[in-house]
């Protein structure tokens, strides 16, 4: 008599065991969910931007660098000293910061890490692991334009 | 006068039984010996933390967390409100010191190897409020907005995303978006007023509670049972605490007055980072190794190299309790002690370098 219920017992309770166990994960998972997606921020709709005037070309003086604003992103415009034109996005390949020009070494330069640039955007120098990409530049008359190189 | 006081203090006894309380801390008793000088430490960083409070709770009725009024409203702080300028400077001071303290703490209770069984969590409690303290600089440096800040953000936000795998999200969360923005701003002042030092005074509760309840540790080979060796914790060594309290402050009054945190310039996302960027000194020797790490190490990126050995490191210090098993049983465990003299000379010849090179 004692030994009877034994089998019926056992099963009945760890079906209970997994119901309770899944409904408390379900309920875990449902609190958890909304807080995770809540914390990750929307991805807010840019406007494509596919060229930027960067000014006229009498108003760049040589050997010099300049920050254009390319849609929320910062692109540098560097007329060297041979008088080229080129543009590169500005941000850093290493963690981010914004290059600048350096006249002295006539090439692009990190200040954050010390990372170098050569005027075709290749990284020379310090710390930064890729080259720059370059953005395609076009003079229409006196006016120079900065578009995306697809 | 004596009367009415010990009135009062019978009226709260009857009601909240003050009675044990003073018995839980008059239990405690702190060992004299050669290293005595670093107990106080906690004791300094507790007293900086409630600075941090204070003078914190005070930006905040006039600091404005956004993009276009955060510089502003600091410039507003330090330029029109009455004594602006002192609270501001002491809140940043306090910061600086209140990470050296901590630092300092956490090196001598290393060494002491006070984290031995039963300390291990108050050992790990410590590291984790050392680890937000961490925090609270990186989020606070954030909110005036300058130059220097926002590319210190983009930098520090950058290399969290570069952990395989999980960085990107991280990254995502971190600067609520791709790029850092206003949105970042706000986020970070979020964590700096309200997720840290939410977290923070849990975790000093269970901390200083741990603390009383353990007592102090005590070094190999010390004899509790010698009266002259021991100072009760109350209120004998309360009132020298007390007494460094009041230095620490004055040393934090003369530098906040005589060298006021600077305001910079105000942040711009189409301007060059800046030349003779560094970030703030307890982060300069990470900043610096990042440097001299090459672009590729075989052929694995710089970076990920250094912040997984960074990670690897940070990881071995918080569990040192668990893996120093020789400690715990009463033995000498020289391995301890070398790898901590290592960190300790690695810090400070590599925030040397970052400093002057
Ligand atoms: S961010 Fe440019 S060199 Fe590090």
């Amino acid at each position: 008599m004692q030994e009877q219920p034994q089998p019926t017992e056992q099963p009945r309770r760890s079906f209970l065991k997994y119901v309770l166990t899944g409904g408390l994960v379900a309920w875990a998972g449902s609190v958890l969910y909304p807080i995770l997606a809540y914390l990750k921020p929307p991805i807010q709709p840019e406007v494509e931007v596919s060229s930027v005037k960067a000014g006229k070309l009498a108003d760049i003086p040589k050997e010099s660098g300049t920050i254009i604003k390319f849609g929320s992103k910062p692109v540098i415009l560097v007329r060297s000293a041979k008088d080229e034109l080129r543009a590169f996005d500005a941000t850093c390949t290493h963690l981010d910061c914004t290059v600048q020009y350096n006249k002295d070494k006539g090439m692009l330069w990190c200040a954050c890490h010390n990372g170098t640039y050569d005027l075709t955007g290749r990284n020379v120098g310090g710390p930064p692991p890729r080259p720059l990409e370059e953005y395609r530049v076009i003079t229409q008359g006196e006016e120079v334009l900065i578009s995306k190189k697809s | 006068m004596k009367q009415k006081l010990s009135k009062l203090y019978s009226w709260i006894d009857e009601r909240v039984e003050l009675q044990d309380l003073v018995q839980f801390m008059g239990k405690k008793y702190v060992p004299i010996h050669s290293h005595s000088v670093w107990y106080y430490f906690g004791g300094v960083s507790l007293f900086l933390f409630i600075i941090q409070v204070i003078t914190g709770i005070m930006l905040l009725l006039y600091y404005k967390g956004s993009e276009e009024l955060a510089f502003e409203s600091i410039q507003f702080i330090i330029s029109k409100v009455q004594f602006g300028w002192l609270i501001r400077s002491i809140h940043s001071w306090a910061a600086n010191l209140f990470v050296l303290a901590a630092m300092i703490h956490m090196f001598s209770v290393y060494f002491e190897k006070a984290y031995k069984k039963p300390r291990e969590i108050t050992w790990l409690t410590g590291m984790l409020m050392f680890f937000m303290a961490l925090g609270f600089g990186f989020s606070g440096y954030l909110l005036p907005w300058n130059e220097l800040a926002f590319f210190a953000t983009k930098v520090g936000t950058d290399i969290a995303g570069v952990v395989p795998v999980i960085g990107e999200p991280i990254l995502m969360f971190l600067r609520a978006g791709e790029d850092v923005t206003g949105a970042t701003l706000s986020r970070f002042f979020g964590f700096h007023v309200a997720v840290f030092p939410g977290i923070f005074t849990v975790l000093l509760g269970i901390h200083l509670v741990l603390v009383q309840r353990q007592g102090m540790s005590e070094p190999e080979g010390f004899d509790p049972n010698v009266k002259e060796k021991t100072m009760p914790f109350f209120p004998n060594f309360l009132l020298r605490d007390l007494l460094l309290w009041l230095i620490v402050l004055n040393i934090l009054a003369i530098l906040a007055v005589f060298f006021p945190w600077e305001l910079g310039k105000k942040a711009d996302a189409f301007a060059p980072a800046p030349a003779g960027i560094k970030p703030e000194w307890y982060f300069m020797f990470m900043f610096q190794t990042l440097k001299f790490i090459p672009a590729k190490v075989l052929f694995i990126d710089g970076e990920i190299l250094g912040i997984l050995a960074f990670g690897f490191a940070g990881a071995l210090w918080m569990f040192v309790p668990f893996w120093d098993r020789k400690s715990a049983q009463g033995e000498k465990n020289k391995l301890v002690n070398y790898l901590g003299i290592f960190a300790v000379i690695y810090i400070i010849i590599l925030t040397t370098l970052g400093w002057f090179l």
